[in-house]
């Protein structure tokens, strides 16, 4: 699914003291099956984005579209992981992937749920409680939530940013492998760097209050990637430098 | 993967945790008699303070005169028949009161604009000593039922009312988005977010209405009433039978204590799923 976005504009109004502007005129255009990262300073608006094109969020001005299709709130197409896994405590694992398919029969529900549940890995934790879950693990819960409805727009909101650096990697390269079979668009926004690049086809460089489109890398690094390779550490020094561009 | 060792490693603590419930049940049985243990020791001391004659007999009697008419009153049956229709009213009472504040606390805690135009209104009303509806109770309804039970209901009704539209206002924003991006409509929202979300509060709000309705109850039977352990204290203070005033008292706490227990026991059922500070000591205690 191709996802556009066109002048987009967001001013938050004078509710609480002065308005301000968090985004304004951002383009960006995202292929069928492209992976592309945003990146940029705190407070630049890259949340902001996201939450606007999962439709959470109106926008003050410009559009989004998908497949040429105007996008005006929450769409069974998207789907979105947030940065914390956003698990109803009183449902077992099983149920809180089934949120995601209410509207199914409930045994498509149960295939569909046992299905994604393989694919994180965490079939064995089917009925546990998300209190009995470690970070990562409920993080997953939150990825086969989003996984389980076959999106073809994946938006990810710095999803493993409150994970140690091993699970983080770990992650990583499972979110790619489920990519690389799926074929879904992702949106993903992080604050890491090397993360961006190892994963992308595309990173965007988001800077400023308004945010607005910075730079535009593409990364045409054979995959996979190895972290510690001249290329992905070229790539990431090149982003870097636009970040603290002034 | 590497991270089969951890996921092994919580595997069997979930093992653990499915195993632990029998010893918990064991140590909350061993919990309750500790809840019996100041009671006994002031019974024990209101006995020794009796049998020393501190404590003047004609205004404070022993327990075992106190135990003695309540036993009279066993025996004749009359205390059943008192018992009875004191628990009959609160539970009338609660129920209106819950289901009143169920459905209008529902309402606006869940839309914006019907709280504009309703909560004023009821915040306004909640200023109003309850008691002070008495008179008109008494006018509307008469002296009979009809007027207790609707005393009870307005006491139960405020704090189920406030819990639950608090509760459903802070039911947090980050878990209703889930909701919201996964295109829940109306229905949805309420019944696999915000209903559960806002349980523990409600909870909260029966357990305050269900005292309150114990404490209404008593100025619905002190105005004017036949039978029920308010009727019991009424009359133990005009005939001048202190036993009896005391012995009622007793019995709504215990009456009182019993159904607040109820309550609790169907909230822990519930709402095990909450990880916080009781969850903790539970697990401390195993």
């Amino acid at each position: 699914m191709i996802l556009e976005v066109s002048r987009l504009g967001k001013r938050y109004d004078e509710a609480r003291g002065v308005g301000h502007d968090a985004l304004r005129g951002v383009d960006l255009f995202i292929g069928a099956h492209e992976f592309v990262s945003l990146v940029g300073t705190s407070g630049c608006g890259k949340s902001t984005l996201l939450r606007i094109v999962s439709g959470l969020e109106k926008p003050s001005d410009g559009f989004i579209r998908l497949d040429q299709r105007p996008v005006s709130g929450p769409t069974s197409d998207v789907a979105m992981v947030f940065q914390d896994p956003r698990l109803m405590p009183w449902l077992n694992v099983r149920d809180n992937v089934r949120l995601a398919l209410l509207k199914l029969p409930r045994n498509e529900q149960n295939s569909r749920i046992d299905a994604a549940l393989t694919k994180v890995g965490l079939t064995a934790f089917a009925v546990a409680l998300p209190r009995q879950l470690s970070g990562g693990m409920a993080q997953r819960v939150a990825l086969a939530r989003a996984l389980v409805r076959k999106p073809s727009v994946l938006l990810l909101d710095e999803p493993f940013s409150a994970l140690d650096a091993l699970l983080r990697m770990k992650l990583q390269d499972h979110l790619g492998e489920l990519w690389r079979n799926e074929k879904f668009t992702v949106l993903f926004v992080t604050h890491d760097v090397e993360e961006a690049v190892i994963l992308s086809d595309r990173v965007v460089v988001m800077r400023g209050a308004p945010g607005r489109v910075e730079r535009e890398v593409v990364i045409d690094l054979p995959r996979p990637r190895v972290r510690t390779s001249a290329g992905v550490q070229a790539f990431s020094e090149e982003i870097i430098r636009a970040l603290h561009l002034s | 993967m590497t991270t089969q060792a951890t996921e092994i490693g919580t595997l069997e603590a979930l093992a653990e945790a499915a195993a632990a419930p029998k010893s918990a049940r064991a140590s909350r049985r061993s919990a309750r008699w500790r809840g019996l243990a100041l009671p006994l020791a002031l019974a024990a001391a209101w006995f020794a303070l009796s049998e020393s004659g501190t404590l003047p007999s004609q205004i404070f009697p022993a327990p075992q005169a106190v135990l003695r008419d309540l036993w009279r009153l066993t025996a004749n049956g009359q205390l059943a028949g008192h018992i009875a229709i004191t628990t009959w009213r609160v539970a009338l009472g609660f129920v209106a009161g819950t289901l009143a504040a169920t459905a209008l606390g529902a309402a606006t805690g869940y839309s914006r604009r019907v709280r504009e135009f309703l909560d004023p209104t009821i915040q306004a009303l909640k200023a109003v000593p309850s008691l002070a509806w008495v008179p008109l109770f008494i006018l509307w309804f008469g002296i009979f039922e009809t007027s207790k039970i609707a005393l009870i209901a307005i006491g139960v009704f405020f704090p189920v009312y406030l819990n639950l539209m608090t509760g459903l206002q802070g039911v947090d924003r980050r878990l209703v988005e889930v909701g919201l991006v996964n295109n829940f409509g109306a229905v949805d929202l309420v019944r696999h977010i915000l209903a559960p979300a806002t349980l523990p509060s409600y909870f909260t709000g029966l357990r305050a209405g269900l005292a309150l309705g114990w404490m209404f109850v008593i100025a619905a039977e002190l105005m004017g009433a036949s039978q029920g352990l308010g009727f019991l204290m009424i009359d133990g203070e005009m005939t001048g039978r202190p036993a009896i005033i005391i012995g009622a008292l007793i019995l709504f706490a215990v009456a009182g204590k019993i159904s607040d227990a109820l309550l609790v026991a169907v909230g822990r059922r519930l709402l095990s799923w909450q990880d916080d500070f009781a969850a903790l000591q539970d697990r401390e205690r195993t």
